[in-house]
């Protein structure tokens, strides 16, 4: 390969964005949370009313209906903000290494939050799903912040074994899939929470039960569809590199374990009495893998996915 | 009587049969296969990693042997996980063979009759109309991709039949999966190779380090062809002085003679060679020193290049010569070989980068029995030294041999002579070919499509229904979950009243 020289000078910028991406993230945090907690001292206006005229399909509108606050508007202007940062800093670090933005597990986490909060706010045209954001900023903010404090390495030449053009390939879509999944994810948490029964009035401003369930399937769908597909194109590229397709490699392992988990995932919701609570705790567990394959399965099992440059 | 016999006989296996091929159950062996590949990953597998059971072992050998009887070091192989997902599969057929023939039934079955009560559908439209609406509706639906059945006031329409298509057709593309997987690896193989520069590798099963064939490998696979290292180069990051000493390529040049061809190429990784019957592959690299090592009578007991194993990031490598012929006693030698040397305050050498400026290569020499005429199979790269007594070396009777290269030094006690007489760089290469790669990819492929096809397609019905002379009405069902279908009834009505109009 042609020699890349790196710059560092460059990378310093992108951290600096990265972090004041860090600041924004958590300011939207405190004003999505104040506006939980607004909610939680009024009463929605009751649902059954509006609902029943327009049919179940529509009860996610009533949120939509209801006003944006304006602290609910500053913390998306926020997010909005942090989410476009944090893309600057991402693209830079990508500038200054000479190649894609997430060859590393720091580069794979600020790409990760940045397309988790594009697939959000790109949702949020679509679809009302403002009352996952708590979710959405924390876990962008958890993620950044991890990536700066824990994973953070220098801008690096990649070693030969990552030379390929299937690292934009096979990455770029695990991390699609990861935005997808996050976004369910946060959407089971709510459903379970208020399928619990508690926080009545802050939860009645909630979608309805079914709705949430609905949308939480959507995404799991898409992100299950690009999963497939980050594993077939790994399976191709291990064949290249490793020489051969499968090999039961830790990294291997747990992405057919989630592969599988979301499989269950798909069934329990064709299938009557798992649907509900159920699916939504599986579809929980999965997501949960996909952290566990990223965090622990990169730092502490052995295999050759050994990238982390920790 | 005899028929009630049969029928309690028949309970049991149809109630397994029937309990096997539920939803449910698919739902809890898929969970189960999930758990069951856990310990795949927390334990090392013989398959992936055999060094790491052996360490195991070596540490816990009461422990290794209980979970070894588990099959915890084989878990892919093993009978549970084995057992769960052939349970998976037959469970699959048995759900997936049914809904095939329903499936056919229904793609060759006209629509439904159209339901008494339309107001009861989740979308349901009323305007005013006449009959003439119904013919513009037949247009606009066929256009749509609807089947459509005419019935006396009314029209039964349905599309989306590739929903449950690409169900059908995900599934039997991961049974087809399995299989390519299970034939494919039967008559797989891979093979290893270290190959010094200058060294020729020919295509035969003797040529091999180390071999893996499938379970229906055949000698005859291994097509002929033959390959020569010219040379070893590894590139290193020079621009970066973080990265100094990192390497960003690593090229085998090789001649390739492959019967009609002869080519030179170059092995690099994730670039395999396509060689006749099978891939070339670059998986390691290291020194290979030349040493000559003269006997006590001054006879040349040993010649040539050693393959060392490189031990870290700096190529600090570590090399066994063996010279059973040596007189007056058989010699040897446990070797260090640092690229670029540097002496420690301790006294000890250690390697500071990995590219060969300062090469240097000290020596530990051992004279007795090699042990070799024992019969039992010894590790070329390790020196068994219980019968051996240590000449020179660190704590020895004289410090360890020190040679740069065309150095020489003679051995204590006139038992002879080493010479470093030059520096070589080997290559590990893998042979390796698996017939049922292709096949998994193209199941994979077919099973993705068919997936995304199962997962994105509406199952649509959609009814139109003239209840009075001016006054018709519209309703649409879908089979599942299906936010835009208030939408997709609104376009339809819109299209058929502009299409009436005309």
């Amino acid at each position: 390969m042609t020699e890349v020289v790196l710059n560092e000078p460059l990378s310093q910028v992108s951290l600096l964005f990265v972090s004041s991406a860090l600041a924004f993230l958590a300011l939207a945090l405190v004003l999505f949370s104040f506006q939980l907690v607004k909610l939680s001292t009024v009463e929605a206006v009751s649902s059954e009313a509006k609902a029943a005229s327009v049919g179940s399909t529509m009860v996610v509108e009533k949120i939509a209906a209801d006003k944006m606050t304006a602290t609910e508007r500053a913390g998306f202007i926020l997010l909005w903000v942090s989410t476009a940062i944090l893309g600057v800093g991402v693209v830079l670090r990508g500038v200054a290494a000479g190649r894609v933005p997430w060859a590393n597990m720091y580069e794979f986490s600020i790409s990760g939050a940045f397309l988790i909060l594009l697939v959000y706010l790109t949702a949020l045209k679509i679809k009302d799903l403002r009352f996952i954001a708590t979710f959405i900023a924390g876990f962008a903010l958890v993620t950044v912040f991890a990536a700066v404090s824990l994973f953070y390495v220098e801008v690096q030449t990649i070693m030969p074994a990552l030379q390929s053009y299937w690292l934009v390939i096979h990455v770029v879509v695990a991390i699609m899939a990861t935005g997808f999944f996050a976004v369910a994810a946060g959407m089971h948490i709510f459903y379970l929470l208020k399928a619990s029964g508690r926080a009545k009035k802050l939860f009645s401003h909630f979608p309805e039960l079914l709705q949430m369930e609905r949308i939480a399937y959507r995404f799991n769908v898409v992100g299950f569809v690009l999963w497939s597909f980050t594993l077939i194109a790994g399976a191709v590229w291990a064949e290249r590199a490793w020489h051969r397709y499968w090999g039961w490699d830790t990294k291997e392992v747990w992405t057919f374990i989630i592969w599988v988990l979301y499989a269950g995932y798909l069934h329990a919701m064709a299938t009557r009495g798992w649907n509900g609570k159920r699916a939504a705790w599986l579809g929980l567990v999965a997501f949960l893998s996909v952290i566990f394959n990223f965090t622990i399965v990169n730092l502490f099992f052995k295999g050759l996915h050994v990238y982390s440059g920790l | 009587m005899a028929s009630s016999f049969l029928s309690r006989l028949s309970f049991w296996p149809r109630f397994f049969w029937r309990q096997l091929t539920s939803m449910r159950n698919a739902l809890i062996l898929l969970l189960l296969l999930a758990v069951a590949a856990v310990p795949g990953s927390v334990y090392p597998q013989r398959s992936a990693d055999p060094n790491g059971v052996k360490v195991f072992y070596d540490n816990e050998p009461e422990l290794a042997a209980v979970l070894d009887q588990l099959q915890l070091f084989d878990v892919y192989t093993s009978v549970w996980f084995s057992a769960i997902y052939i349970l998976l599969f037959v469970s699959l057929a048995g759900c997936v063979l049914p809904r095939t023939k329903i499936h056919f039934a229904a793609l060759r079955a006209r629509p439904v009759l159209t339901p008494k009560n339309l107001k009861r559908m989740p979308e349901y439209l009323s305007e005013a109309g006449d009959s003439s609406v119904l013919e513009s509706a037949m247009v606009v639906l066929k256009k749509r991709g609807f089947r459509i059945d005419r019935q006396q006031d009314s029209i039964s329409a349905e599309k989306g039949y590739a929903k449950e298509t690409g169900n059908l057709v995900f599934h039997y593309s991961l049974v087809g999966v399995l299989l390519a997987v299970g034939f494919g690896g039967g008559f797989s193989f891979s093979g290893q190779r270290v190959l010094v520069e200058g060294d020729t590798f020919v295509n035969n099963l003797a040529s091999y380090d180390s071999f893996s064939p499938g379970a229906l490998f055949d000698e005859g696979q291994l097509e002929p062809f033959s390959l020569t290292l010219d040379e070893f180069d590894v590139v290193y990051d020079l621009a970066n002085r973080a990265n100094i000493g990192q390497p960003i390529d690593f090229i085998a040049s090789v001649s390739a003679d492959f019967g009609q061809t002869q080519t030179a190429s170059a092995i690099r990784v994730n670039y395999p060679l396509a060689a006749p019957g099978a891939n070339v592959y670059l998986t390691g690299n290291g020194f290979a020193p030349v040493v000559t090592v003269f006997d006590g009578d001054g006879n040349i007991s040993y010649q040539g290049p050693i393959v060392f194993l490189p031990q870290d990031s700096n190529m600090t490598s570590l090399g066994v010569i063996k010279a059973p012929d040596a007189l007056p006693e058989q010699l040897g030698i446990i070797a260090f070989f640092y690229p670029t040397a540097e002496k420690l305050t301790t006294g000890a050498y250690t390697s500071i980068y990995p590219d060969p400026i300062a090469p240097l290569l000290t020596m530990n020499v051992y004279t007795g029995n090699l042990g070799l005429d024992s019969g039992i199979p010894r590790n070329a790269y390790a020196l068994d030294t219980t019968n051996m007594k240590m000449i020179a070396g660190r704590d020895g009777p004289v410090s360890a041999i020190e040679l740069q290269v065309g150095q020489s030094a003679d051995l204590p006690d006139g038992m002879g002579s080493v010479r470093f007489d030059g520096l070589l760089r080997f290559a590990s290469l893998d042979v390796a070919h698996n017939p049922g790669g292709i096949w998994v990819l193209l199941f994979a492929a077919l099973s993705l499509v068919s997936l995304t096809m199962s997962l994105m397609v509406p199952r649509r019905r959609v009814w139109v229904r003239l209840i009075s002379s001016d006054r018709i009405e519209f309703a649409a069902l879908s089979r599942r979950d299906d936010p835009n279908l208030p939408q997709m009834l609104e376009e339809i009505v819109r299209e058929i009243r502009s299409g009436s109009k005309k």
